[in-house]
């Protein structure tokens, strides 16, 4: 295995991060043991889980997919970067704590990585109010055993609709 | 919506939890975020064979390459540490983490590669060169019971571990005058709850203190102390830190083998150790499968539905190791008749080894096949009497005026009112409506059915079966504890001795104690200890943490609210029984402006021992110790045994359509009724009932473990194992009833379970009302698509049999 370091510079969570890694370490790795931001968590590093979901320039993507080289002069967002700049969390955070939308939280980084893209995607094709089905089909690629779901969908739509509420 | 008792301010109240902002914002703390200084990783080979010698192993090119710290064999680490416990009484089928001489399965670990990180130890982990002699395998009980079976473990002279044959009641009699019998096999298939967070485990060793410090993803009874004994070290030589937040677990999270693995790398090599199973390693040689069991069901009863007796004889494939996991056997003794007034039953536990992986603890502890084969009979029953599925159990169903009731097992129920909670389901379902749909449904060509289910939650989680399967255990206690303390500031927090995986604890903790001081549970501080800090806990399993440490934490906060009313008491100089206690202040009854606030009787207590009054301790801290309601006692002579104390209900509606052309099934409507006495979160009572209906519908559905004929796993990844995403899981109603449990300190019962211990039955149900007009049906777990499909198949080819059921 070759023991060449690559430079990697990525915007994470609206800062530039920059270091050397070597070409086999998966962006959720580097997240993880090199960033220390360990709200990206690892779940099947085969890309089905969805535990390791974060944006890649807007876009949920498997971050144990990808290299950290590939993410190279991108744009990430982790959970760490989803609360507002102040700590308030945002809506869609706090709408999983109203509904109790997790338990043990460990899918919760990804879930809420999947949903917040949903969200963005539903503002932007002007679909303040999702129905039930979009929203599951949104959060498909994403594996939950503690919570059969139901309490995340609650959140995901009770978010949607406080969203609406304060664009209109 | 729910019946909570009137008289509480907390309990029962929409309220949020305490952990779940820190989940939200990224801020857990799992094993795998523990950073220490010089951290070294592990990485294992695992044995290619389901069963073979080892020849030889090389590992000096692994151990040369730079980076690596050291490549440790079976050879070395049995030398030095002792057998993992196990739990039944086979002392031959030892165990340790790595293998040495035998493997015993695919995945058993052979070598472990240490490194400076997790790459580099794979990479000389594939360095290590081991040479095998494959040996015969036997994967299946049936074939591991025969004489000429190969053994997994020789020195055990059988590949049975245990086999009882318990008699409790006059079933011979029962079955010689019952009007009809019917006998059929229910097979629930191997399948776990495979938590998204793998097993992970840090230790680091102290050779200045001599203590051994462990972070772990962990949810296991007496954890600290076997960890100890397996690297023979004192108790009090072993810190846990149970501040680590467990990525979900519901049983299977008990990685003794990975900690006194790393537990003694980090003590050999003087650096911190890590393991982090990867996906592969977690599903093959995690050993966190479930239960793998044959139940053949024989069943006694007559014209009018009443059913007289039950022999259920149940054959379990543990796996390659002992363990606890056979006594998942055991537990269903505490339910074995379910929710029916069944008056005598024979029960007939075989556990057998076999070349897969072994077995552990999966939530419910072996009572989810159980009550999916009580409720396949009572189907069966129906279908044979051609009576109504539901009129069936109505019929059956203990009384609400019978209780407390004792079963032939000798476990008592507690409390329940299990028809009006069927009854509840079925109108939250319009069940008329729902039986117009179905039929519709089928005229419309489609395969459409309903399953029900009715099923119980024993909760309380205690020890006490374990006598039953093995006589040299007499445990008698399976206690939990809580400590109070309120701080100088007059800030309250509470200590509990274990770690959680998502049940939320903190909340619960938080919740009680201000129930009973009165006081904000949101400023209520709830830690947790390290083993050497921590009063006693046997941790959150058998659904028992909202009754024990519930209570427990109850126990103490009584502790010191009674300790402020004293303080009072002595300045009014006056009884206990005159001090008005309100929101944590005081004051002299009848005489309002005699006052003493939280913050001047705290003040007392930390600082002014002349003013309390004698025999109270100065600072203000309680701790209370609670054992089990009911528990304390051995079984009698007739093997007649109280298992758990409390008992919650529930009956799920399911609505299934099969599309006839591809055999694809889908949940289009879920009613659970669900009655767990007193809940003390609903919200986080709800999460873990549609959580547990979700793994319910993954064990009936979806999920196997499955291997080939040369005995390798072939569900290694979540590509052929599958875990049901938002799409497989229907929308899911809950309706609440509450039937307080007489024995808990707030009527409170287990709900850890529940979901899962009914919902495999009721679509396993609904599957064979869909089935049932072709003349077919389908008795194994999981009905997947493709059994579904080759079921079909056979009622294509055999058409002459439509609409025949077996008679005679």
């Amino acid at each position: 295995m070759s023991d060449t370091l690559y430079p990697v510079s990525v915007e994470v969570n609206g800062e530039t991060r920059s270091g050397h890694v070597p070409a086999r370490t998966s962006l959720v790795d580097w997240l993880r043991e090199h960033l220390n931001l360990t709200g990206t968590h690892i779940g099947c590093e085969h890309g089905v889980c969805g535990a390791c979901t974060v944006m890649l320039d807007g876009e949920p993507i498997r971050s144990c997919l990808i290299y950290a080289v590939q993410a190279d002069g991108h744009r990430v967002v982790t959970v760490e970067g989803l609360a507002h700049a102040d700590g308030r969390l945002s809506i869609l955070q706090d709408s999983f704590c109203e509904t109790h939308a997790l338990q043990c939280g460990y899918c919760t980084p990804g879930m809420l990585i999947a949903a917040q893209a949903f969200l963005d995607k539903a503002l932007l094709e002007r679909n303040p109010r999702p129905t039930e089905t979009q929203i599951r089909e949104a959060i498909s690629g994403n594996l939950c055993r503690c919570t059969g779901y139901q309490q995340i969908v609650d959140a995901i739509a009770l978010a949607a609709r406080r969203l609406a509420a304060g664009a209109e | 919506m729910g019946e909570t008792p009137k008289g509480f301010r907390y309990i029962g109240a929409k309220r949020r939890t305490k952990e779940d902002p820190r989940f939200v914002t990224g801020r857990g703390r799992y094993a795998a975020d523990v950073a220490l200084h010089g951290l070294h990783h592990v990485a294992l080979v695992a044995s290619p064979h389901a069963s073979a010698r080892i020849v030889s192993i090389r590992t000096d090119v692994a151990r040369a390459m730079p980076g690596v710290r050291a490549v440790v064999t079976g050879e070395e680490f049995c030398a030095a540490t002792d057998s993992l416990a196990i739990g039944v009484d086979a002392p031959s089928v030892t165990r340790w983490s790595l293998a040495r001489d035998h493997v015993r399965y695919a995945g058993e670990w052979v070598v472990a590669v240490v490194a400076e990180t997790r790459a580099l130890a794979e990479d000389a982990a594939e360095l290590v060169e081991v040479e095998y002699e494959a040996l015969p395998h036997v994967m299946e009980p049936e074939c591991a019971m025969m004489e000429a079976s190969p053994l997994v473990h020789p020195a055990h002279g059988s590949n049975v571990l245990l086999h009882r044959n318990f008699v409790w009641g006059p079933v011979a009699e029962e079955f010689a005058k019952a009007e009809h019998h019917l006998a059929f096999r229910a097979t629930w298939s191997r399948s776990a709850t495979v938590p998204i967070e793998t097993f992970a485990v840090v230790a680091q060793w102290h050779p200045g203190t001599e203590i051994l410090d462990i972070w772990a993803s962990i949810q296991m009874p007496k954890y600290p102390d076997q960890t100890a004994k397996a690297l023979r070290l004192p108790g009090n030589a072993v810190r846990v830190h149970y501040d680590v937040d467990v990525g979900g677990s519901y049983g299977v999270k008990r990685g003794l083998k990975h900690t006194v693995l790393v537990g003694y790398l980090a003590r050999r090599l003087g650096v911190p150790v890590r393991l982090v199973e990867d996906r592969l390693e977690n599903m093959r040689g995690g050993d966190m499968h479930g239960p793998d069991r044959s139940f053949d069901m024989n069943v006694a009863f007559d014209h009018d539905g009443t059913i007289r007796a039950l022999k259920i004889r149940a054959v379990d494939n543990v796996g390659a190791y002992a363990g606890r996991a056979p006594f998942q056997l055991g537990k269903p003794i505490s339910a074995i008749c379910g929710p029916y007034r069944i008056g005598a039953v024979a029960y007939e536990p075989v556990s057998v080894m076999t070349n897969k992986t072994p077995q552990e603890a999966v939530r419910g502890f072996g009572q989810a096949p159980t009550n999916f084969a009580l409720e396949r009979t009572m189907d069966r029953v129906a279908r044979y009497l051609q009576m109504d599925q539901i009129a069936l159990r109505q019929k059956n169903l203990i009384r609400k005026d019978e209780f407390p009731y004792t079963i032939p097992s000798g476990s008592t129920y507690d409390s329940g009112d299990y028809h009006t909670v069927l009854d509840k389901a079925l109108n939250a379902i319009d069940y008329p409506a729902l039986v117009r749909r179905r039929d519709a449904a089928r005229e419309r060509g489609l395969l459409a059915g309903i399953g029900i289910s009715t099923c119980l939650e024993p909760s309380g989680g205690n020890a006490s079966f374990e006598p039953l399967f093995n006589p040299k255990i007499d445990t008698t206690t399976w206690m939990d504890s809580c400590l109070v303390r309120v701080d100088l500031s007059g800030s309250i927090t509470g200590i509990m001795g274990t770690s959680s995986s998502g049940q939320g604890h903190e909340t619960l903790v938080a919740t009680v104690v201000g129930e009973i001081l009165q006081r904000d549970p949101a400023a209520i501080r709830v830690i947790h200890a390290d083993s050497l800090s921590a009063l006693p806990s046997n941790s959150p399993v058998g659904s028992r943490m909202a009754i024990m440490l519930g209570g427990a934490a109850a126990g103490a906060a009584r502790i010191i609210r009674d300790t402020l009313i004293s303080i009072a008491a002595h300045q009014f100089e006056c009884a206990s029984e005159d001090i008005d206690y309100r929101d944590g202040n005081t004051s002299l009854k009848g005489v309002p402006e005699k006052v003493l606030t939280w913050d001047q009787l705290v003040e007392i207590a930390h600082r002014k021992i002349h003013r309390m009054p004698a025999g109270i301790e100065p600072g203000l801290q309680a701790k209370f110790v609670w054992d089990v309601p009911t528990g304390g006692d051995l079984p009698t002579a007739d093997n007649r045994v109280q298992v758990y104390p409390c008992y919650a209900f529930e009956a799920h509606v399911v609505y299934v359509e099969i599309d006839p052309e591809t055999a694809a099934p889908q949940i289009k409507r879920y009613v659970c009724g669900h009655d767990c006495g007193v809940m003390i979160n609903p919200d986080i009572v709800h999460g873990m009932t549609y959580g547990g209906i979700a793994h319910g519908i993954g064990a009936a559905l979806y999920e196997k473990f499955t291997y080939d004929e040369a005995g390798q796993l072939t569900s290694g990844t979540f590509m052929d194992y599958l875990i049901p995403s938002a799409l497989e899981v229907p929308p899911i109603e809950i309706v609440d009833h509450c039937t307080p449990s007489p024995l808990t300190t707030f009527g409170q019962k287990g709900s850890g379970e529940a979901g899962y211990l009914g919902a495999p039955a009721a679509v396993a149900n609904a599957i064979n009302d869909a089935l049932a007009p072709l003349g077919v049906e389908v008795n194994e777990l999981p009905m997947s698509h493709l059994a579904i499909w080759e079921t079909l198949c056979k009622a294509d080819a055999g058409k002459a049999g439509i609409g025949k059921e077996e008679k005679r």
